[in-house]
């Protein structure tokens, strides 16, 4: 555990004790089992608002404390233990992130204090395929004048997208797919833009995706025309790290579930956590969850050290925490044997939301292959 | 077969075409792993009309003795049957249970009253049995098991509870391990058939992580069952519940190259079509990931391996040369492969590997992401990962707890 300020620590230990009491994983099979479609909880959503968690980024102008990331991270990390499901990353960290970043003056006094308030639900849309891949965007966008774009095209797997009263586009406005320049970042604003389909996606892991088509849509340009590509990059790695942090959780939880059941569960007249076969598996997702907590950690300490190897950090924690959650949401199944795949158990929501969380922004082989890049070979 | 067969195989080799040809419905050729997979009680009346003659004929389990409807065929017949089905796109319609597992182990260890009374029923497909083994508390250490059977004079009374019952919401008859006395482990235990009509037998089906219900709770409160019911020996039935473990698991290693472990569930393009298709190539053909690339190979390689090694085990055991150790290692090799090619697909399906239900997915894409949650079971069920590596290690190995 990095060392937190007395601040830190205080948002930590609340969010852990509003976790456990409001949302425990219990409240998320709930809203699972009665096929909510939204994605997460309005009440829920609200609360969290209520605790200032949407405004950890935000500056006090614009209504929020800005207290940084790694606070913002120990909040997901808590969040993530009992999969609780909501637009906290697209919202208060990802978006919020690319407003920060580019927004003008009256972007910003616009949106931050309604997402600060909880009151604005907020998205990216980056990826247009099957996986991540911000290198790609061909979704077209033409200056229709006033600081306008018009989009055209298709955004996938948006997060928050059946529901987010404000989508950044990332578009092509000049270039082809793979150019490094003519990329521009669009604010698609309200509930029900004129052009806007919204496709709902129902996936394992039970969250508000959503397929997103552009008719002739119309936005403001956030940032520079043509030259969004390098705030798009920060923002993601932004986004990686806190979403590494939400995953970070979630295994610890799964660890310490699976941990529980090995110190309680008799086999052969003795509890199966006196097996060295198991002893050792065990050993070696402890050893995993530590050296993963030092990169999530790491990255996002560098953010708000505003250090200049974030991308490198970013990467290495996607990665690190999609090899960790992979690992020891198979080894919660595997462990708890039969019970662990019954529906009734928790294991199998933490497998499903496991998988989603690897293929978000980037799945580990996409980030192994970028460390490579980042570091020149 | 070489040219030079035996005539009287040939014989039977036309028997046994023109005996297909005149009863094995043209329309179901190549359909067995669908018809069985999904077929059942819903199943058309091709399938039925087949499943009636195959019964009445006994080559659904073709090396069973005439006596209790069995086909009566030698070895070297029931291949030849074998031959000729595949021959045609034909599969046997008489399966489950009763037929893999309980089957077999009642012609060796049920009274003469018992075979006749029970063989019957597998041969034709009409009597579905389920199996009644595991309990909350007792899984890997299967002979915790606690389930009271207690003489009561003229009758057994049962109660207890049994967890992955297979079937049993389905199921005419369970054979089930009960415990006869509390004093012993092992010989505490007896081989009980249960008619699961009885009163006092609740079945809930499970719901697994893969939104499907193959296995039941079954609940017995003080259930009656007749004294004639019980199989072999008073406290013999572990000799007789391991004995139909092995014919499982003979079971298990048969499927993992076929339906259960390497099979095909959702999506049936190779690995490397399929990761083109959602991954894309380079213009030389290349995956464009090649950290993907990289592991689909090696995963190839596995498969590779383990179809030789199918291969190597299968030719041992003709030139009879006894049991090839290799078939200690097939289940965990089998499944573990099986795995890792269900999570390759999720993973090179992206986002779209993701889907639960709806029009946002594609038939081929919900059925793989199904697929990987069930196959999680295959490490787990019928002898799990770590107890099949306890028995390579000390069985095979001879590396004992204590030396």
């Amino acid at each position: 555990m990095a060392v937190l300020t007395e601040e830190q620590s205080m948002i930590r230990d609340a969010a852990k004790s509003w976790v456990q009491a409001r949302s425990p994983v219990a409240a998320f099979r709930k809203l699972r089992d009665a096929g909510n479609d939204e994605g997460f909880d309005r009440g829920v959503w609200r609360e969290m608002a209520e605790m200032g968690w949407t405004g950890i980024l935000i500056p006090e102008e614009f209504g929020g404390t800005g207290l940084g990331y790694l606070t913002l991270g120990l909040v997901l990390e808590e969040a993530g233990r009992t999969l609780t499901a909501s637009p906290l990353l697209a919202t208060a960290l990802t978006a919020t992130t690319a407003l920060l970043l580019a927004g003008s003056d009256a972007q910003k006094h616009k949106y931050l204090p309604a997402i600060a308030e909880g009151t604005l639900i907020a998205t990216l849309a980056v990826d247009e395929g099957p996986h991540h891949a911000p290198e790609k965007i061909a979704l077209g966008g033409f200056e229709s004048g006033n600081g306008k774009v018009t989009l055209n095209g298709r955004k996938t797997f948006v997060l928050e997208g059946g529901t987010a009263g404000l989508v950044i586009v990332a578009a092509r406005t000049s270039g082809k797919p793979g150019d490094a320049s003519g990329i521009t970042l669009v604010l698609v604003d309200g509930a029900a833009p004129r052009g806007l389909t919204r496709d709902r996606l129902r996936t394992a892991d039970s969250r508000g995706y959503a397929n997103l088509t552009f008719q002739d849509v119309e936005g403001e340009v956030l940032g520079a025309l043509d030259h969004g590509g390098g705030v798009l990059e920060t923002t993601l790695d932004r986004a990686r790290a806190g979403l590494a942090a939400e995953m970070l959780g979630q295994a610890l939880q799964s660890f310490e579930v699976t941990l529980d059941y090995l110190k309680t569960r008799e086999q052969f007249g003795q509890k199966i956590g006196t097996f060295q076969a198991l002893q050792h598996r065990a050993a070696k997702m402890f050893t995993d969850l530590e050296l993963a907590r030092s990169c999530v950690e790491g990255a996002l300490s560098a953010i708000d050290r505003d250090a200049n190897d974030v991308a490198q950090l970013a990467s290495l924690a996607k990665a690190k925490a999609g090899d960790l959650v992979h690992l020891v949401s198979n080894e919660m199944v595997q462990m708890h044997g039969g019970i662990g795949m019954t529906d009734a158990h928790d294991a199998g929501l933490y497998l499903k939301r496991a998988r989603a969380q690897e293929a978000t922004f980037g799945a580990s082989s996409y980030h192994r292959d970028r460390y490579a890049t980042l570091l020149g070979y | 077969m070489s040219a030079a067969a035996d005539p009287d195989l040939e014989a039977f080799r036309t028997e046994a075409r023109s005996w297909l040809a005149a009863n094995f419905p043209p329309s179901l050729a190549g359909q067995g792993a669908v018809m069985l997979r999904e077929g059942g009680p819903g199943a058309g009346a091709d399938f039925l009309r087949w499943k009636k003659a195959m019964g009445e004929r006994g080559w659904g389990t073709p090396s069973w003795p005439k006596a209790y409807g069995g086909g009566g065929l030698s070895k070297a017949q029931a291949r030849v049957l074998q031959d000729e089905m595949a021959r045609i796109g034909a599969f046997s319609p008489i399966g489950g249970m009763g037929v893999m597992m309980f089957g077999p182990t009642l012609l060796e260890y049920g009274s003469e009253e018992q075979k006749k009374k029970y063989v019957p029923g597998i041969v034709t497909g009409t009597t579905w049995w389920c199996q009644g083994y595991s309990e909350p508390g007792a899984g890997s250490d299967l002979a915790a098991l606690r389930t009271q059977c207690i003489d009561k004079g003229d009758h057994y009374l049962v109660n207890g509870q049994k967890i992955w019952t297979s079937g049993a919401q389905y199921a005419d008859m369970c054979f089930a391990l009960v415990r006869t006395d509390n004093t012993r482990k092992h010989e505490g235990i007896s081989f009980l058939l249960i008619d699961m009509k009885s009163p006092g037998i609740e079945v809930r089906p499970i719901r697994l992580i893969g939104g499907n219900s193959p296995f039941c709770e079954t609940f017995f409160t003080d259930v009656k069952v007749p004294k004639e019911n019980l199989m072999g020996p008073l406290g013999g039935g572990w000799t007789i519940g391991k004995r139909l473990l092995q014919f499982e698991r003979a079971g298990l290693g048969g499927n993992i190259g076929g339906a259960s472990g390497l099979g095909r569930s959702g999506e049936s393009r190779g690995l490397d079509q399929v990761a083109k298709a959602y991954v894309g190539a380079r213009d030389d053909g290349r995956l464009a990931d090649a950290d993907l690339r990289a592991r689909i190979a090696s995963h190839m390689m596995d498969i590779r391996a383990f179809m030789l090694t199918v291969q190597r085990a299968a030719g041992e055991a003709k030139s009879n040369q006894g049991p090839s150790a290799t078939t200690s290692i097939m289940k965990n090799a089998g499944s573990r492969i099986g795995q890792e090619r269900s999570e390759l697909l999720i993973e090179m399906m992206g986002h779209q590997g993701l889907g639960w239900e709806g029009d946002g997915f594609t038939r081929g894409e919900l059925d793989t992401v199904r697929g990987w949650l069930g196959g999680k079971a295959t490490t787990i069920y019928g002898g799990s990962q770590e107890i099949q590596n306890n028995i390579i290690a000390k069985r095979i190995l001879g590396l004992l707890d204590h030396q």
